[in-house]
Formats: structure tokens, sequence, C-alpha cells
């Protein structure tokens, strides 16, 4: 997979918030304030819990992969069959946090950590990469 | 496009037999059904019902020439997926300023 191919497929989102990390930590991870500005959920942060987020436009199927309080949180992000992860990392900053959100889509690194399931998808898109180049 | 026809797409490219035609279409041009069923591994009526899908989902196109349907990738119904990264970017920004709203709002 190209590097341009892969920065397709991700999304990365930084923001320096005036408030520390333990309180961020708190919103990323605690079930009322998650459904405060995200979604409803009946989200855990322990590693290996399944959970669903549920918006108006549909079920999000969710399994934590990795906690470290008040600096990785990371959980798998399903919806119309299309598997991602979602990675929230915060560091101390002067002001605060600084409070960055990368979700990879159907990135290789998950043929090896989700086992097969999303294997096909993968290899499709790789070739998808061909395809749409003779797009206009 | 709508999230019901995002859905539609997206739910006709989760079927890895679907994958496959699509693919196939892609790769060698037109093809009739029996061409592809020689390929699938499927019966002809199971291809047929795929290709239905996938036509709903606008990935394919039936050119009829006598009393053959002439099946073809159409490779532009594939923009939504291509365009992922807007879109989730879109809604990430969004909930990241009702993130900011919410600690606004919360006790230390």
């Amino acid at each position: 997979m190209t590097e341009t191919a892969k920065q397709t497929r991700s999304v990365v989102k930084e923001r320096e918030l005036a408030h520390p990390p333990d309180k961020v930590w708190r919103a990323l991870t605690e079930k009322h304030l998650i459904e405060d500005w995200l979604m409803q959920n009946d989200f855990r942060p322990t590693v290996g819990h399944s959970f669903e987020l549920e918006a108006e436009w549909g079920k999000v199927t969710c399994e934590v992969v990795a906690v470290e309080p008040h600096k990785t949180l990371a959980y798998t992000w399903q919806a119309h069959g299309l598997e991602s992860v979602v990675t929230w990392t915060l560091s101390k900053s002067e002001t605060g946090t600084r409070l960055r959100m990368e979700q990879t889509g159907f990135g290789k690194e998950q043929e090896q950590a989700y086992r097969g399931a999303t294997a096909g998808w993968n290899r499709f898109l790789d070739r998808l990469e061909t395809v749409v180049a003779e797009l206009d | 496009m709508n999230q019901q026809t995002h859905d539609i797409l997206f739910r006709s490219l989760s079927d890895p037999t679907r994958r496959a035609i699509f693919e196939r279409l892609c790769s060698e041009g037109e093809q009739t059904v029996g061409e592809l069923t020689g390929h699938a591994g499927i019966s002809q009526p199971a291809v047929s019902k795929h290709l239905g899908i996938l036509k709903e989902a606008g990935l394919v196109g039936g050119r009829h020439q006598g009393r053959q349907t002439h099946y073809s990738a159409q490779r532009a119904a594939l923009a939504p997926l291509i365009d992922w990264t807007r879109r989730m970017g879109g809604f990430w920004d969004k909930k990241l300023d009702d993130l900011e709203n919410l600690l606004g709002r919360m006790d230390q």
C-alpha cells in the first residue's frame, strides 16, 4: 500500500484543549459523558469490552483494544461492514491537553490485528486503488 | 449522497462473492451471466441474484444484446468509499466541537 493510499484511509484531528488530561479522559471514558458529546453507548474502559454506539443514522459496533489511563484509548469502529480503529492520544500541554484522534480505516495493520474478518475488504480496497486511478 | 444509498453500496460490497464479481467486471470488462458463473463457483441463479444487488447499488450496469445481457462495472458508484476520509473528517470535527463544549460545562 502506498503512503498516499494509507493517508486516504485515515482521519487525524488534533485539538488543544484548555482542560487537564484527567478531565478529558473522563469525557472520553465515562458512559454518561460520552453520551453527551458522542453517542448513546454502553462503553466500559476495559480491553476486550464490546459496545455499541447508537446514532440517528444507525449503530456502530466497537471493541476496546487499548486503555492507558489519561494517555491512550483505542477501539474498533465498525459500521456498514467496514471496520476501522479510533485511537485517542492525550498529552499534557502548557495550557491543558493536546488531544489527537486518529481513525484508521480498513488499513493493512488490521488484517493481523483483527484476524481476517476484514482481510477480504483490505485486498479489495488495495485493488480498488487501481480501479480508482482509472477514474477521471 | 444520502445515508440510505450509502448503506446499499456498503452492504452490496460486504459480500466476498459480490466483491469478486465486481472485481472481475472491472478487470475483464463486460461479461454475461454465463461467463461470470463459470468463474464464480456458484449457480447461475445465485450469480443473477448477486448481480441484482450490485445493480441496485449502481455498481453494475446491464446492456441488452439479443437474448443476452452484458454486465459491466460502474466504477463511479464507488465514490462514497473514496469519500470515506472526507465524510469521517466532517463527523469528527462536529463531535470534537461537542466534546469541547462538554468540557466547558464539566466540573473539575
